[in-house]
């Protein structure tokens, strides 16, 4: 990648949002382990986490947003990359257990010796090494991506049944994660983690770390859909959103650029995920319910589709909400007015708030352009002629 | 395989016996016409006549149930994508005009030129000088050099297809397909797409679908009249307007 690809990428949202998201990364971490416990600017350790699992949502939101807003895929499995990107780590840290655990054991995880594992399966080889684990966090979504999009894109399978198949891609998963003989550790999943690259990951250096690592991969994420969207590659993809047949006939062989930005996409969400596991410290199953996947594409149309800071602004927004209606007494209606939110969006704000914006803000622009010319043309007198026409 | 030994017809585009039906519906029915290379045709017919779906299927949308469709006398392309078919150098103006509304014009033009179109291609495209000068003698030949950063949903109905036109131009292609490109346009705006298909004519061969006789009769080429799926008519517009048949199913619908 030259520096040009990079640089041409960023405008003034970009750049903002890159230094607000890099700011947030740098002070939120500092103020939390340097300013004394209580004091009225110190961010408590469970806010760190917190906000570490907002950056983590907001990367599986511009994941969703550059194949839904820029190329008009509309997958509602996208937790099923997250979790498996979640389940790879949460594998790397189930080993580094070793001989911790209640029975034990110093190679099998304690769900196995209950389990009367007789040794560990082959899939979970190579876990203890977290450059594996690390590897796999891209490489298992990216591949079930890749063949599952193989095999959607190429029969052409679009709009609201492609929707229907990621759906089903999810629940399918679900199901399979449920199983104890899976060998994921059923509907437990994976917990009790003890340390990450030899760090406890409770201690608050740990936490803060991970924050700091999340907005990292929070920006280096965005500065990739950014380079993406804004290639000519970008342009195919938004003309295969607005006339997918119109850019076959142009001669672009469509099915390899949605193979192309699905997989990618499926990627990120892999890396989101694994950052959300050792900041919540649990994966399970639930992870993959077709409700999270759905979720996460209200975010994006909450925060503008087809804007990507707008997808970030949104899952944090939504979460935010979430966290407070789930904490008060209004928990048990919180999917009620998830629906709700999602209902005024779209009949309001069809753009999302981002979209909107930048709506008005062009809006503005223009309007301030044509007041300009006209005074202008008005001190020249050019104005004069016209009205004695 | 898709490539046939030897060449069978020096035609560039050579239809024979070609069927399709729609769930009985026979909209081609024992199809046959050939485009010599450098030629133009005009293409009438009736509403429902077949003319479209005689488009789509040289163009790969639509398969045929039977027949031949050759392209060069070499390709047979039933056995073809419409991304292949594109590649080897079929452009198509579709009747309803399709651009990409929310892009530039400009933008418009640089995804139809005929350059790398594959994914890694795109991803690190670096605009050349020669594009550049490609896209500016499309935009001047199409009258939309003031225009060209404008979105292109916000042109007119003529406009857009005169876009259109312009990136069939961009994509440079061996055989142009243009259908219907008058609908919507007033008599000057016609005139001057005629003189510009004339003008397209000189280096590439055309076939025009058009429900204007005026414009047909501006373009003074070879006229064939598609019927319920099959060739009514063929010669000069002069030959085919007095036919009889051609008069009874233009009348008798
Ligand atoms: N995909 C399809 N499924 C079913 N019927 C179709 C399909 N495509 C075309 N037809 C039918 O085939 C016939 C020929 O249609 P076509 O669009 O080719 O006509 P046309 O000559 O282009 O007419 P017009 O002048 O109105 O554009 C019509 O009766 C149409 O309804
Ligand atoms: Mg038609």
């Amino acid at each position: 990648m030259t520096p040009h690809f990079l640089t041409r990428s960023l405008d003034r949202s970009a750049s903002i949002f890159i230094l607000v998201v890099a700011g947030l990364g740098v002070l939120i971490p500092l103020s939390n382990l340097l300013l004394p416990a209580g004091s009225m600017f110190q961010v408590p350790t469970y806010l760190v986490a917190l906000f570490g699992k907002y950056a983590c949502y907001a990367i599986l939101a511009l994941s969703i947003d550059l194949i839904w807003g820029y190329c008009g895929i509309l997958s509602l499995g996208h937790g099923a990359f997250f979790a498996l990107g979640g389940y790879a780590m949460g594998m790397y840290l189930m080993r580094q257990i070793g001989s911790r655990g209640v029975y034990g054991n110093p190679v099998l995880p304690d769900f196995m010796v209950f389990l009367n594992y007789p040794s560990l399966p082959w899939y979970w080889y190579g876990f203890d090494m977290f450059w594996f684990a690390a590897l796999m966090v891209l490489v298992v979504p990216g591949l079930l991506a890749f063949c599952f999009g193989w095999l959607a894109f190429r029969s052409r399978v679009t709009g609201v049944y492609l929707s229907i198949i990621t759906q089903a891609m999810t629940y399918a998963l679900l199901l399979a994660f449920f199983r104890n003989d899976f060998g994921f550790g059923g509907n437990n999943g994976l917990t009790d983690f003890k340390d990450i690259l030899g760090f406890n990951v409770q201690a608050d250096g740990t936490r803060a770390a991970l924050f700091l690592l999340s907005c990292l991969a929070l920006i280096i994420t965005f500065l990739i859909c950014r380079a993406v969207v804004t290639s000519k590659l970008g342009k195919v993809l938004i003309a295969i959103r607005d006339a997918e047949s119109r850019t076959r006939f142009l001669g672009y062989r469509v099915e390899s650029y949605k193979l192309f930005v699905f997989t990618l996409s499926a990627c990120m969400a892999g890396v989101a995920g694994a950052l959300y596991v050792p900041q919540v410290g649990i994966i399970n199953p639930g992870e993959f319910a077709p409700g999270n996947s759905i979720e996460a594409v209200i975010w994006v149309a909450v925060g503008g589709r087809g804007t990507l800071v707008g997808a970030a602004l949104g899952a944090v927004v939504v979460n935010y909400a979430k966290t407070v209606f789930t904490s008060g007494p209004l928990a048990p209606y919180w999917l009620f007015m998830l629906g709700a939110l999602f209902i005024l969006v779209t009949l309001l704000l069809p753009k999302g708030i981002i979209g909107t914006f930048n709506a008005w803000w062009e809006g503005r622009k223009a309007r301030q352009v044509a007041a300009n010319a006209e005074s202008a043309a008005r001190e020249d007198g050019i104005g004069e002629p016209r009205a004695a026409e | 395989m898709s490539v046939m030994e030897g060449r069978t017809t020096s035609a560039l585009l050579y239809l024979d016996g070609v069927h399709v039906s729609f769930d009985g519906f026979h909209a081609i029915n024992n199809l046959s016409l050939t485009l010599e290379p450098g030629e133009m045709r005009a293409i009438i017919g009736p509403n429902g006549a077949g003319k479209t779906t005689m488009m789509d299927i040289i163009t790969g949308k639509t398969k045929p149930d039977e027949g031949t469709v050759l392209f060069d006398g070499m390709t047979d392309l039933t056995r073809l994508d419409e991304t292949r078919i594109a590649e080897l150098g079929i452009g198509r103006k579709f009747q309803k005009p399709t651009v990409f509304e929310s892009q530039t014009i400009e933008d418009n033009l640089l995804l139809a030129l005929n350059v790398d179109h594959s994914v890694k291609g795109t991803l690190f495209w670096r605009g050349s000088r020669d594009e550049a000068e490609r896209i500016d003698r499309v935009l001047e030949t199409i009258r939309l050099t003031d225009a060209r950063y404008r979105l292109a949903g916000s042109l007119s109905h003529g406009q857009k297809q005169w876009l259109e036109i312009g990136m069939l131009l961009a994509q440079d292609p061996k055989l142009l397909l243009v259908d219907e490109p008058v609908a919507g346009m007033t008599d000057v705006e016609t005139h001057q797409t005629a003189e510009l298909l004339k003008e397209i004519n000189k280096e590439k061969t055309v076939m025009v679908v058009e429900h204007d006789m005026t414009f047909v009769r501006e373009l003074g080429v070879k006229v064939t009249c598609l019927h319920e799926g099959t060739v009514l008519a063929e010669g000069t517009i002069d030959q085919v307007s007095s036919n009889e048949r051609v008069i009874e199913v233009y009348l008798g619908r």
